[in-house]
């Protein structure tokens, strides 16, 4: 049982994993000649260090909440939606073609729309794999990751033979037009006299992902469908007792899964390449499991552990600008703070708990958090 | 070529080497990194045998996702590089937005045409050598079948296809080019395993010739080709060694000497289009000892003849990219 105070909990934990894992980076680092401190300065100071470097972090980071939401929404139906990456293209596809293909007025008007577009063709990409779980019993897990490459090979040829202009070498789209550009934080945020966020992709989208952050809170713990879509989760045979349509939910938080994974899109594509190039996701939708995990599927945990990743992320190209460390190394250290913060947790929690417990103070009865698994 | 070039970089570099300390030159690799046996590699070698010859440093970064290019770009540029030299095509829309930003920084893009005062592009006929190395397969096979095996389906790899299908057609009116692409996602620049694949399929279908452009895993298709004892042709730079005497040639592109001589002339590169050929040995077939057994003098003599004759424009090799389509192969 949980003895430990909600400040343990909450801080001591992840700070111990925090620090083990740069541990074994240092030593990783000092093993390939390389000082971890200079290394560890770098990644702090180019993600977190100016507002330039907080634009990058935090347009990882909005990339990264919608596919942790996205993978968090269908495991609380117990869906282990690995789709979230060919969704996300999918999605990319429904914001090209609006972004290209409407006139609009004004960006916000773009931003609905763009939205309701990259929502509806990540959803439908879903839909797929849903049914055949619903309705023939395909495994989830199976079908989506297939789903992946179906994606990926639609993109390639739409991109190659249908939607790239004449005359360029790279299969990608034209630019979108003006009106469909977002602003970005160095439009929004910027004076006159001091320029913020220069040259970062962070936009407004950022903003949309916070929204959908909330959104699945309240539609997870306060509405009548995250109920149904818990039970369900928890215990199949019992959902259907209570009258639950197996098929429904299962549709239902798919669909929501994949418009979540889909709207991304308005952050990448829209946001910052203003075009929709081949492999736009990048993985994104892969990243978004690990932050479901390190999340507990619980949108704040998910909003957090996406921002760790995108820390990971915009550190990581700044050791790849400016140290001789290998991009192959960026990733073990990468892989090292998932392993820690997020893999191996019991193994800080537990002796934490530990000492909690011998240390012996009787702490004060807590209010029971949240469940979030 | 290589004296020659050697030669002017010496020179250049001599000219240059007082200043290089302050304006250390930096490259930019694509997403497949710096070791894929290919492109990027081939980028590198060039910074790195510029390096060893003027014993100056280059600032060096791979880009691990798209949205880096543009930040890659800008950091190097605020930071004083120059020139800075781009391995890819992808680096077009990115590169046209900055650098109006950098007009004191020479920027050189390989692979793209970008029309800016302050940008070098540097493109490759790819077709041209593509049209050699499928007049050398041509005339190696004796199934009259020939084989091309690329890595992704994009425009560029198209241009590879149609080139070497050119050839073929124009050596032999009666061959059949079996073409396939390794996949769809970037990993098809690294999938060894199913090239090989792909090549036993096109070997069933009586390829006896099978040309790689694939990065890494072209790798999977000779070794393949060595494994069923037909031949395979390289590409970007000159794999004859890898498996000798089953190689049948490389399609070489120079990309090395692009980024060795941007590196050499500093800041002060001239900048506009720079087109590398078979005129001037950008690209071309590789002979070594490796395949010397394997080119026959009347191959010889065809691959010269071909080569004079694109040259002189008596030959006019399609680029696919020109107008996206191909007179010899469909895709």
């Amino acid at each position: 049982m949980n003895r430990m105070p909600t400040w343990a909990d909450v801080i001591l934990v992840p700070l111990v994993s925090l620090l083990l894992a740069a541990f074994f980076s240092a030593i990783v680092l000092l093993a390939i000649g390389e000082n971890p401190w200079e290394a560890l300065k770098l990644m702090v100071e180019g993600s977190v260090g100016s507002t330039y470097a907080w634009g990058y972090t935090l347009y990882y980071a909005t990339n990264f909440i919608f596919t942790g939401l996205a993978v968090a929404v269908a495991n609380h139906a117990k869906l282990f939606n690995i789709g979230a990456e060919g969704q996300a293209q999918l999605g990319g596809l429904g914001v090209a073609l609006v972004c290209l293909f409407l006139p609009f007025p004004h960006w916000s008007i773009a931003l609905i729309v763009a939205i309701c577009a990259g929502a509806l063709f990540g959803a439908a990409w879903a839909a797929i794999p849903a049914f055949l779980q619903a309705k023939r019993g395909s495994h989830i897990v199976i079908t989506t990751i297939m789903f992946n490459f179906i994606a990926n090979a639609l993109l390639v040829y739409l991109l190659v033979n249908v939607l790239k202009p004449s005359g360029t070498m790279e299969p990608a789209t034209a630019s979108f037009p003006d009106a469909a550009h977002l602003p970005s934080f160095n439009a929004m945020f910027s004076s006159e006299e001091t320029v913020r966020f220069r040259g970062a992709p962070a936009n407004v989208s950022f903003f949309v992902a916070v929204a959908a952050c909330i959104g699945v809170w309240a539609l997870i713990w306060r509405t009548r469908l995250g109920y149904q879509l818990r039970a369900f989760g928890h215990s199949e045979s019992a959902a259907r007792y209570a009258g639950i349509s197996p098929t429904k939910i299962i549709m239902v938080a798919m669909l929501i899964s994949g418009g979540l994974a889909g709207c991304m899109a308005i952050n990448n594509v829209m946001g910052e390449a203003e075009r929709l190039v081949l492999n736009s996701v990048e993985g994104a939708g892969f990243i978004g499991i690990a932050v479901a995990l390190m999340g507990r599927s619980h949108p704040f945990g998910v909003f957090l552990a996406a921002l760790l990743f995108g820390f990971l992320y915009q550190g990581g190209a700044e050791l790849a600008l400016w140290a001789s460390i290998p991009r192959e190394m960026i990733v073990v250290i990468q892989a090292l703070v998932i392993l820690f913060t997020g893999a191996l947790d019991n193994m800080v929690r537990a002796p934490i708990e530990r000492i909690f417990n011998r240390v012996g103070r009787p702490p004060k009865p807590e209010r029971k958090l949240e469940p979030a698994e | 070529m290589t004296h020659l070039t050697k030669l002017l970089g010496a020179s250049a570099a001599l000219a240059i080497s007082a200043g290089a300390a302050l304006a250390d030159p930096a490259i930019i690799y694509d997403l497949g990194g710096k070791f894929d046996k290919s492109f990027n590699e081939s980028a590198f070698n060039g910074a790195t045998m510029w390096a060893d010859e003027t014993g100056g440093s280059f600032a060096e970064v791979e880009l691990q996702s798209d949205a880096q290019r543009e930040q890659a770009l800008r950091r190097f540029a605020e930071a004083g590089n120059n020139p800075i030299v781009m391995a890819g095509f992808s680096f077009e829309t990115p590169l046209n937005e900055i650098a109006p930003d950098y007009p004191d920084t020479t920027f050189v893009i390989i692979d793209a045409v970008v029309d800016q005062p302050n940008v070098r592009s540097v493109i490759f006929n790819e077709h041209e050598g593509s049209y050699l190395v499928g007049v050398l397969a041509a005339m190696a096979s004796e199934t009259d079948t020939v084989g091309f095996v690329g890595g992704m389906d994009i425009p560029l790899i198209r241009k590879f296809a149609c080139g070497y299908a050119q050839g073929v057609m124009a050596t032999n009116p009666d061959a059949t080019v079996v073409a396939n692409m390794i996949g769809t996602t970037p990993e098809a620049w690294n999938d060894p395993a199913k090239a090989s694949e792909l090549t036993l399929a096109q070997i069933s279908q009586d390829a006896d010739v099978v040309y790689a452009a694939a990065g890494g895993s072209g790798l999977g298709v000779l070794q393949t080709a060595a494994d069923e004892d037909i031949y395979g042709i390289g590409v970007d730079s000159n794999q004859n060694y890898l498996h000798p005497g089953q190689v049948l040639t490389s399609m070489v592109k120079q990309v090395d000497t692009a980024v060795y001589n941007a590196f050499s002339q500093g800041e002060d590169l001239e900048t506009g289009l720079m087109v590398m050929g078979i005129e001037n040995e950008g690209v071309g077939y590789a002979m070594d000892d490796n395949n010397a057994d394997l080119i026959s003098e009347e191959m010889m003599t065809a691959v010269d003849e071909a080569a004079a004759a694109i040259n002189a424009g008596d030959i006019m090799v399609h680029d696919y990219t020109s107008d996206e389509s191909c007179p010899a192969i469909d895709f």
